[in-house]
């Protein structure tokens, strides 16, 4: 009895040093944040149903497609990455799969008031720049309806949300600021497989420049996310993808307004990137700790025979 | 020329060539371990085992790194922990254990401390003991440089500007280290070098020495007795097992040995699979960038209470009090006066001492890490004051210790 | 005993031979760690200021960190504050700065303003006057100004220079804050 006691010491003492050295001193150093369910609660509601073919229509009239692409309808964007990020400073996205990886609420804010439901004030119209996508003013009808129809129409030519993949929300959300280099993904699409030198050289100085131009439009050029599922870890990237301000006050990411289901596809994504072996991690390590219960149960019953001779 | 008989089993030929069966005995059947001990006796075993899954988990791990700024991290982060089979099992098993390892050579320490095995003839182990710390302490740092993430680096930046020694600004020597004017390649290369090889080499050659040193004074037991070992090991070998004081080191002791350590593997393990972030700092995870320092920035946990002892000093007596801490527990066994073997809650004073002790260290190791403002800032200066002033009276409380 | 002792002298002989050997190879162990030359000569930048033009911010790169020179017009030299101007590399008539272009807050890299005359960070909004001093949380300090030595027009970072042990003893480098307006 006087070994458990002993134990029992040994054991307070690493569970202090633990307690005071991981949870508490790091509770100190990062605030903590809630996730609020992706409600984005300071947003205007959407009070209208919307009409997905009035929608396409009113789509087509407000002039969308004059930066947008929307390839699953045949639309590809008007411009290549590079000049488009020459232009506007950043790739304005595909919509095709927009209604399935952001949130209706969020995008009918974005239509309406895009720096408002993006938290870029900041960096925009408060610092005397202008932001590149103009906000819907509305084509002379009701316009909340208008808003709703677009918002319908972009639902209505999504795929259902069983159908996007990780990764599919990651490219539509994140991938046209954020490399992913474990995944050959670059800001202007996939990094193919190359023939020649110069294909690959030709490829390298449009990635380099849309780099270049979107660290200008930013301040600084998005991190590469390939190990954030281990450096940021789950908790930090849905509160940081919710709301960015708030982890990181005055930084240049905006608000990109996912749903809660997009944002842990992302996540998926994320870890199916940076941590691909955490099934089988997992699992070996079921096998190993059953091998090693009965490890040292044999070591105990050895251990026994032998000393019941000495005491 | 010594005279070969015929050898009738592979035994005898190798013992008539390598006398394995003297070794045996001197090393294992006739090594006398004393009877009265408990399971922290077991830690020297645990870090033999510890140490052994280092060099094996780092041998596999050697295979695919690649000690270059450009490549150290994706090596580590893509070829080892998603390409390779099983890397991520050793890169996981290396980096917990290279944590787990202080856990238990702190335990080790305080066991010694407590049960007053460091003096009488017991000096050299405990010296041989903290050299071995220190070249752990080493290994562990040298290590932590590899994966080039932004807490090998800015560590690495950190504490070689330990050696500009303050207002001597040496810079010239901090330069000397890295090989160039902020860790680069030349810094990488070497640590490199040091991880894989020199360290090594000197933590194998000291745990000879730590083992040999062991020989003469023979391992204390629970109650700092001193034990006729000669007369005991009769005892045992003409049967009386039960009554000796002493066991053989296998497979008496080892048996117990190896249920302790199954019972260490198992908590090991648990952490390798389950709980691995306190031994792989997430912020690591990004790759090193010389321009952009991360927010908080600080060693591995087992380092902690000797950076807290820098920290919350002006610079100069900062480096000078963190040079006494590197070197004050080699002078422990000439700094405690009294001729007492025993175990510390029979020691008066000392007792105190030991735990005082201990939670200041551990209160050290807490404030190491949270940033230094306001109430930590002063909590930490009082623990290193008391740090430093338990050192200092040491030999004034054991002077006048009474016998036991 | 004749013996013994010339055989000790013989083996004293040895050993002090055989230690020479060794510092010898100490030295070179030394040396080999040595900062290579190529180290060492991307150690110094060199840039030449003739050409500068005003309120232009260029970036050069010393020893793996951003530098920044900005050659200031007489109307922000006239208006400066007497720290601001301490601060100031002059090189015959005209006024630089030059520091270490990285925020003292977490070490990001700071844009100029050139129509504010001013340095803003990216990350977390400090915000620094036209001679690297802080002017706006987080930032706690000024810029650093690194080691320099203006020969002629030719700026050489890495090297301590006259000016620069001037700043340093007046305590303007940017390892304690300063006032800004003072």
């Amino acid at each position: 009895m006087k070994e458990l006691k002993i134990l029992a010491v040994v054991v307070f003492f690493t569970l202090l040093t633990y307690w005071g050295v991981e949870p508490y001193a790091h509770s100190v150093m990062h605030k903590h944040i809630e996730s609020k369910g992706f409600q984005y609660d300071d947003l205007k509601p959407l009070a209208k149903k919307g009409d997905a073919a009035r929608g396409a229509q009113t789509f087509m009239n407000a002039g969308c497609i004059g930066c947008h692409g929307l390839k699953s309808q045949g639309m590809p964007a008007p411009m290549d990455p590079n000049a488009a990020v020459a232009s506007f400073g950043v790739n304005p996205p595909d919509l095709s799969n927009a209604g399935a990886v952001f949130d209706a609420k969020f995008l009918a804010n974005l239509i309406a008031n895009p720096e408002h439901a993006l938290m870029v004030e900041h960096k925009f119209s408060k610092a005397g720049r202008s932001f590149p996508m103009t906000a819907f003013y509305g084509l002379g009808g009701d316009k909340d309806q208008e808003v709703a129809d677009i918002v319908a129409y972009l639902q209505s030519i999504a795929p259902k949300a069983e159908e996007v993949t990780p990764k599919m929300a990651f490219e539509t959300a994140c991938g046209r600021c954020h490399a992913v280099h474990y995944d050959k993904w670059t800001q202007i699409g996939e990094r193919p497989k190359f023939k020649h030198k110069i294909d690959e050289l030709k490829f390298e100085e449009k990635v380099v420049d849309y780099q270049d131009k979107l660290t200008k439009y930013l301040g600084k050029l998005p991190p590469d996310l390939s190990m954030y599922i281990r450096s940021r870890g789950e908790h930090y990237l849905k509160t940081f993808m919710e709301d960015p301000q708030e982890l990181l006050p005055g930084t240049a990411m905006p608000r990109v307004g996912v749903s809660k289901e997009s944002a842990e596809k992302v996540i998926e994504y994320l870890a199916d990137v940076g941590d691909s072996k955490r099934a089988e991690r997992d699992s070996v390590g079921k096998i190993v700790m059953i091998y090693l219960f009965i490890f040292a149960f044999l070591a105990y019953l050895w251990k026994q025979s032998i000393w019941k001779e000495l005491h | 020329m010594a005279h070969f008989e015929k050898a009738h089993s592979l035994e005898e030929w190798l013992d008539q060539r390598l006398a394995i069966k003297t070794l045996r005995r001197v090393l294992a059947e006739e090594y006398w371990i004393p009877k009265n001990i408990n399971f922290l006796w077991a830690m020297g075993m645990v870090l033999a085992v510890t140490f052994g899954i280092l060099v094996v988990s780092g041998i596999f791990l050697l295979c695919y790194y690649q000690p270059n700024i450009d490549l150290a991290f994706d090596s580590v982060n893509y070829t080892i922990m998603q390409e390779v089979e099983f890397g991520w099992l050793w890169r996981h098993m290396h980096a917990v254990a290279a944590s787990v390892v202080f856990l238990i050579i702190y335990i080790h320490m305080f066991t010694g401390i407590y049960y007053g095995s460091y003096k009488k003839g017991r000096e050299m182990i405990w010296i041989s003991g903290m050299l071995l710390f220190v070249s752990f302490s080493a290994e562990a740092f040298s290590g932590y440089m590899l994966p080039w993430g932004q807490m090998s680096y800015w560590a690495g930046m950190v504490i070689t500007n330990l050696f500009s020694l303050g207002s001597l600004e040496l810079n010239g020597l901090v330069e000397w280290l890295r090989g160039d004017y902020v860790p680069g390649q030349a810094f990488l290369n070497r640590f490199f070098m040091l991880h894989v090889f020199l360290m090594p080499l000197i933590i194998m050659a000291l745990i000879g020495l730590h083992f040999g040193a062991l020989r003469i004074p023979h391992v204390n037991n629970q109650d700092g007795e001193e034990i006729d070992f000669e007369e005991e090991a009769k005892k045992y070998l003409a049967g009386n097992k039960k009554e000796a004081k002493v066991i053989r080191f296998a497979n008496d002791f080892l048996s117990k040995d190896m249920f302790v350590v199954s019972i260490f593997l198992i908590f090991f393990f648990y952490l390798v699979f389950w709980h691995f972030d306190f031994a792989m700092d997430p912020i690591n995870f990004d790759p090193a960038d010389g321009l952009k320092t991360p927010p908080h920035i600080y060693p591995e946990w087992y380092f902690l209470w000797s950076y807290e002892i820098l920290r919350p000093f002006p610079k100069d007596p900062g480096l000078i009090a963190f040079g006494f801490s590197q070197v004050i527990f080699f002078l422990l066994p000439f700094l405690d006066r009294s001729p007492n073997v025993a175990p510390a809650n029979r020691r008066g004073l000392f007792a105190a001492w030991f735990w005082i002790l201990l939670v200041d260290m551990i209160v050290l190791t807490v404030m190491g890490k949270v940033p230094p403002m306001g109430m930590f800032s002063t909590i930490g200066l009082v623990a290193a004051w008391v740090f430093i002033i338990l050192w200092v009276a040491l030999p004034f409380i054991t002077k006048n210790e009474k016998a036991v | 005993m004749a013996d013994n002792s010339r055989r000790d002298f013989m083996g004293k002989v040895f050993g002090g031979w055989a230690a020479l050997g060794g510092l010898g190879a100490l030295y070179a162990a030394k040396k080999s760690w040595d900062p290579l030359p190529s180290v060492k000569a991307a150690g110094f930048t060199k840039v030449d200021l003739s050409s500068a033009e005003p309120n232009v911010l260029n970036v050069e790169k010393w020893r793996g960190k951003p530098v920044f020179i900005l050659k200031k017009t007489p109307e922000i030299v006239a208006k400066q504050s007497k720290n601001e101007t301490a601060r100031d590399v002059v090189v015959g008539k005209d006024h630089f700065l030059v520091c270490i272009g990285l925020c003292t807050h977490l070490g990001c890299i700071p844009a100029y303003e050139a129509n504010k005359e001013m340095f803003k960070c990216a990350c977390h909004g400090a915000e620094y006057d036209v001679s690297a001093i802080n002017t706006k949380a987080p930032a706690p300090l000024p810029m650093l100004i690194p080691p320099f030595r203006v020969d002629g027009t030719t700026l050489i970072i890495g090297e301590e220079g006259e000016q620069y042990k001037k700043m340093k003893a007046a305590g303007v480098l940017g390892k304690k804050p300063l006032n800004p307006k003072a």
